[in-house]
């Protein structure tokens, strides 16, 4: 299973949700498959989605869903301590690790090597970490949401990439529809 | 009340309720009181492009953020500001330590000292500068001139301003 493959399979599941998306391919992806107003798409600034994504659970009560990847979980190392150290019960960190920088030609990543980003959380201290197949991935969200415990899952996929259009809506107007959808 | 009380009684004044902070020697007495204060949820980050991704998400979750760090973050964060904070029109305060002005006891921070102010007005980010300590009395109004226009603003706090170290 892919990214994209694993992404149509879990649009049903974040629907209701708040749903940060990753730089590059996963934003141009989740807006293809299901734009909807409760996600904000990142054009830019690689590695800030989980730090995006816990500003937001930490600053409200609805439930928030950041879709992010092995590369850039990697270029904010920094972000794993301190999710760990702010509990916030509504915030769920789905990692889609492919071992690849999928937006940029599928270079490797470390995740794909020796490095568990698994056992990384596990020790900068997030509590909840699950690590599991692409397939079992929407059941595991999922089950996260239903269980009011901040939690990581780090979903084991494989490299590789679909055409997709780049998101051409104004980046201003991505933010206001999401704040709107987030006081709704 | 001393400056960094007053400091941070102007956050809480203007409703900002989450500030990331890396931490500079300067800024501990203002860190202890942003800490301190119990209308302000205080999230120390490990880097401060982080710390504004945080800073990002609280305000679309309608909460009012500042990051307070020091002017060598300028160079770690960029792109984040570019990209993120002003791609995307948010409001941030950054109250910023100036290391390397007079009485810097550290030659290597003069460094950045001296492309500071240029970095900013490069990325056409209006900017303040707390020399004497009367300066202190612009922070309300700065605050809400950054919440007014959806920017980040500097302000740069010297060691004069801080009364050495």
């Amino acid at each position: 299973m892919i990214r994209s493959e694993l992404l149509r399979e879990l649009a049903p599941v974040i629907a209701d949700h708040l749903v940060v998306c990753n730089i590059g391919l996963p934003s141009q992806e989740m807006h293809m498959i299901d734009d909807r107003e409760t996600n904000f798409y990142m054009l830019g600034t690689m590695g800030l989605a989980s730090s995006i994504g816990l500003g937001l659970a930490l600053a409200q009560d609805k439930k928030v869903v950041v879709i992010d990847g092995d590369g850039s979980v990697l270029t904010n190392l920094g972000t794993l301590p301190t999710i760990a150290n702010n509990v916030a019960d509504n915030y769920v960190l789905l990692i889609v690790d492919n071992g690849s920088y999928g937006s940029t030609g599928d270079q490797p990543t470390y995740a794909g090597m020796k490095t568990s980003l698994t056992e990384v959380a596990r020790a900068c201290g997030c509590e909840n970490v699950v690590e599991c197949s692409g397939a079992d991935t929407s059941a595991a969200v999922k089950s996260a949401l239903a269980g009011d415990k901040m939690t990581i899952i780090v979903s084991k996929v494989e490299s590789g990439n679909v055409k997709v259009p780049v998101i051409t809506r104004d980046p201003v107007s991505i933010r206001d529809r999401f704040m709107d959808a987030v006081k709704a | 009340m001393d400056v960094s009380e007053k400091i941070v009684s102007d956050f809480v004044a203007n409703d900002v309720s989450f500030i990331t902070t890396v931490p500079c020697k300067q800024l501990g007495g203002v860190i202890e009181a942003v800490e301190a204060h119990p209308a302000i949820y205080h999230i120390p980050a490990n880097k401060e492009d982080e710390g504004m991704g945080l800073c990002a998400g609280a305000f679309m979750g309608g909460k009012r953020p500042a990051i307070i760090m020091q002017n060598t973050a300028i160079g770690v964060t960029i792109n984040t500001l570019v990209t993120l904070t002003q791609f995307y029109r948010m409001p941030l305060p950054m109250l910023i330590s100036y290391r390397g002005e007079l009485g810097e006891p550290v030659a290597c921070q003069v460094e950045m000292a001296v492309h500071t102010k240029a970095l900013l007005a490069q990325l056409n980010i209006p900017t303040y500068h707390f020399h004497q300590e009367e300066d202190v009395e612009e922070f309300d109004k700065i605050l809400k001139y950054t919440f007014m226009c959806n920017k980040p603003v500097a302000i740069l706090t010297d060691a004069s301003f801080w009364k050495g170290y």
